[in-house]
């Protein structure tokens, strides 16, 4: 890439850093920082808003370069997880959203302490949600640390980790500085752009192609090298048995993920009501739904245009498609529109991935005060003190995503994302359903469904082929590797739901009547929600 | 705090337009043509020293309440069901049945890509439905239970304070 991408590129990351610079310190001017205010932006934003938000915090740059990059690599199978993606989103519009909104205040440990003795449900919850935080945010500071070395070109690895630093410490900014407010507002502003530059070369493909989808689909497949099994399943996950098993356990963690990741959830605190998250979220899937539409068109677009080849020789893992295309469809190398594109593409990847890490950051934050120091604190602390507790637990996590992302520079985290969804899946959601739906579950239900999910998940990965025994692994010259897949979800979610099964069954104190009486009530008609 | 809801709740009811489109009373025909039920959601206030725990209890075997339980369950587990077995099926089908998703349907287009566009459609649709069915059958009837039982409950956390 030439110096001319270089700096028109910088130039605008710089902008958007500015403008989101600004825009915390504008919403925490004359602030005084109350819970409500850290938390969840004093609950008064709008489902339009909020529906931009949600879109801003699950939109990751892996969805825009990775998705679009897999179908330029491997056509259809790329496909796979747009769909999962976005049909994850009627578990959270039917069963969470508005019953979470509800009956919690701030966290997913909120709902389940409800109805059940506080203490141990919330060390329980808040452990599996830093731990869900942790992996999504390492996974997105790599990525960060490799998209602009790559976008940038320049490679050098004192380039890449001044960027996860800078990332680290721009959302640390973000989140101890600005709460909630600043985050969202960052989140809607990434989400305009992403859905702008996503819709810009979208209608550019389209245009090359004279708004023929079918000749879309009849390039990509020729220029691809693979002819018609382009435009059908089975290129890179038709092999054996073991690579299909993998594709199904990914697509379940996808689909169950989504509605336990705590940064998700910690979004419906921010409207007023729940009539206001379910319209939120009707607005999160409209946006997230035509965007991973476009991504399609994106993804068979660079095929088309910029041909697999090209795409593969610039970036094994297809990272680059995307840009590749911008620079093509802008007017090729050494254009002026080329350079203007692919600087403003690069400069929309990076947004991306602040507004994600300041989602996830605050999130996880608020595990950590409300629900682990709340709980392990001496009993006479003082009630302030939790969004002090809050703004510094944000450095923290900063500091182990800086190191942690430091330290994993050079290997492939890829699998990252998808371990955060099936740690998610298995540990969070099971608790979260059997909470509001299930009459007889007990505080040992709940604890053992956390712990049987977060436990099985974890331990599968270790012995997984992406720890050791296979030459893409962590440890390449280690061996210790037991389970075939790469992904737990397939056997550690139905380990989730089942402790929790076996946690009630085997509980000694009955399930207590009133408390859930309280959680139904509440769940379904708003009663004392706050 | 519980003055400062109870007055933000209000404020919500007030501004609704579409609690004022609808609030001609009890016993109009709702969207499907069934009479939204007639009996007041909880039943009369609640003798002195009830706890809180007994109101829960009280409003979760009303008769309003349970019509609002079963009719945010009957649109919820059946749909629920739809669009997960629609999805486990599709994933098993592109990753097992390489034959039937690579047939053509239409020019380029083959049952794959169908199907995977079927899914997006499915998913719009369905949000279209949850969202127009809670509106219209599920939001009021939730409304005035939520006022009773906070009316209900207010004394009590009062005097707990």
């Amino acid at each position: 890439m030439t110096d001319d991408h270089q700096t028109l590129a910088l130039l605008l990351f710089c902008a958007f850093v500015a403008a989101t610079l600004a825009i915390t310190t504008w919403v925490s001017r004359n602030r005084r920082g109350s819970a409500e205010e850290f938390y969840a932006g004093g609950r008064l934003f709008s489902p339009m808003e909020n529906g931009f938000a949600i879109a801003g915090d699950y939109m990751s740059a892996a969805s825009f370069l990775g998705i679009s990059g897999l179908i330029a690599l491997f056509g259809y199978d790329g496909m796979l997880y747009s769909v999962g993606f976005l049909v994850a989103w009627l578990v959270v519009l039917f069963l969470v959203a508005e019953l979470v909104r509800n009956c919690g205040r701030f966290t997913l440990a909120d709902v389940v302490a409800a109805r059940m003795r506080e203490r141990p449900v919330r060390i329980a919850a808040g452990t599996s949600s830093v731990t869900v935080s942790v992996l999504y945010l390492v996974a997105q500071m790599v990525g960060a640390g490799s998209l602009v070395a790559l976008l940038l070109g320049g490679s050098s690895e004192a380039a890449r980790s001044w960027t996860v630093i800078g990332v680290g410490a721009l959302m640390v900014i973000y989140v101890s500085l600005g709460g909630m407010r600043a985050t969202t507002w960052i989140q809607i502003v990434k989400a305009v752009l992403l859905m702008a530059g996503t819709v810009a070369l979208t209608v550019l493909v389209l245009v090359r192609f004279h708004g023929d989808f079918n000749q879309l689909l009849l390039s990509a497949a020729e220029r691809s090298g693979h002819g018609k099994d382009f435009l059908s399943p089975g290129l890179r996950y038709g092999g054996d048995w073991t690579a299909r098993f993998d594709f199904i356990s990914l697509g379940l963690a996808l689909v169950l993920g989504t509605a336990g990741l705590p940064h998700i959830l910690s979004r419906f605190y921010t409207v007023p009501t729940a009539r206001a998250a379910r319209r939120s979220v009707v607005w999160a899937i409209g946006l997230i739904g035509s965007f991973y539409l476009m991504t399609i068109v994106l993804g068979f677009g660079a095929a088309a245009v910029v041909g697999t080849d090209e795409v593969r020789a610039s970036n094994a893992a297809g990272n680059t498609a995307v840009p590749l295309l911008a620079l093509d469809l802008g007017g090729g190398a050494g254009s002026t529109g080329g350079t203007i594109l692919f600087a403003v593409v690069a400069a929309i990847a990076f947004a991306t991935i602040l507004a994600v890490v300041a989602g996830i950051t605050l999130a996880s934050s608020a595990s950590v005060a409300h629900d682990l120091y709340a709980s392990l604190r001496r009993r006479r602390a003082r009630q302030y003190s939790e969004v002090a507790v809050a703004r510094v637990a944000a450095a923290g996590i900063g500091a182990v995503a800086i190191a942690l992302g430091l330290l994993a520079r050079d290997l492939n985290v890829a699998f990252l994302v998808g371990l955060a969804f099936a740690v998610a899946a298995s540990a969070n959601l099971p608790v979260l359903l059997y909470s509001l739906f299930w009459r007889n579950f007990t505080t040992r239900g709940a604890v053992w469904s956390v712990y049987g999910g977060l436990i099985p998940a974890v331990v599968l990965v270790l012995l997984s082929p992406v720890v050791s025994g296979s030459p893409e692994s962590l440890f390449p010259g280690a061996d210790f590797q037991l389970f075939p897949l790469q992904n737990p979800g397939l056997v550690s979610i139905p380990l989730g739901f089942l402790a929790g099964w076996a946690g009630t069954a085997l509980s000694p104190e009955p399930p207590d009547e009133a408390k859930h009486a309280e959680t139904e009530v509440r769940s379904l008609t708003g009663a004392g929600a706050v | 705090m519980e003055k400062q809801e109870g007055r933000e709740a209000a404020a919500v009811r007030f501004d609704d337009p579409w609690y004022d489109a609808l609030a001609s009373g009890w016993g109009e025909v709702d969207g499907t043509g069934a009479p939204a039920p007639l009996t007041p959601p909880v039943p009369a206030g609640p003798a002195p020293g009830h706890s809180a725990a007994e109101i829960y209890l009280e409003v979760q075997r009303s008769a309003a309440f349970r019509e609002v339980r079963s009719r945010y369950r009957r649109f919820v587990v059946p749909a629920s069901l739809a669009f997960f077995t629609w999805y486990v099926v599709y994933v098993v089908a592109a990753t097992t049945a390489h034959d039937l998703m690579a047939r053509p349907v239409v020019g380029a287009v083959n049952v794959a890509m169908v199907a995977g566009l079927g899914q997006f459609v499915t998913t719009f649709l369905l949000t279209w439905a949850y969202a127009r069915h809670a509106r219209l059958r599920r939001d009021r009837a939730a409304l005035d239970l939520r006022w009773d039982t906070q009316e209900l409950t207010r004394g009590i956390k009062e005097i707990k304070r």
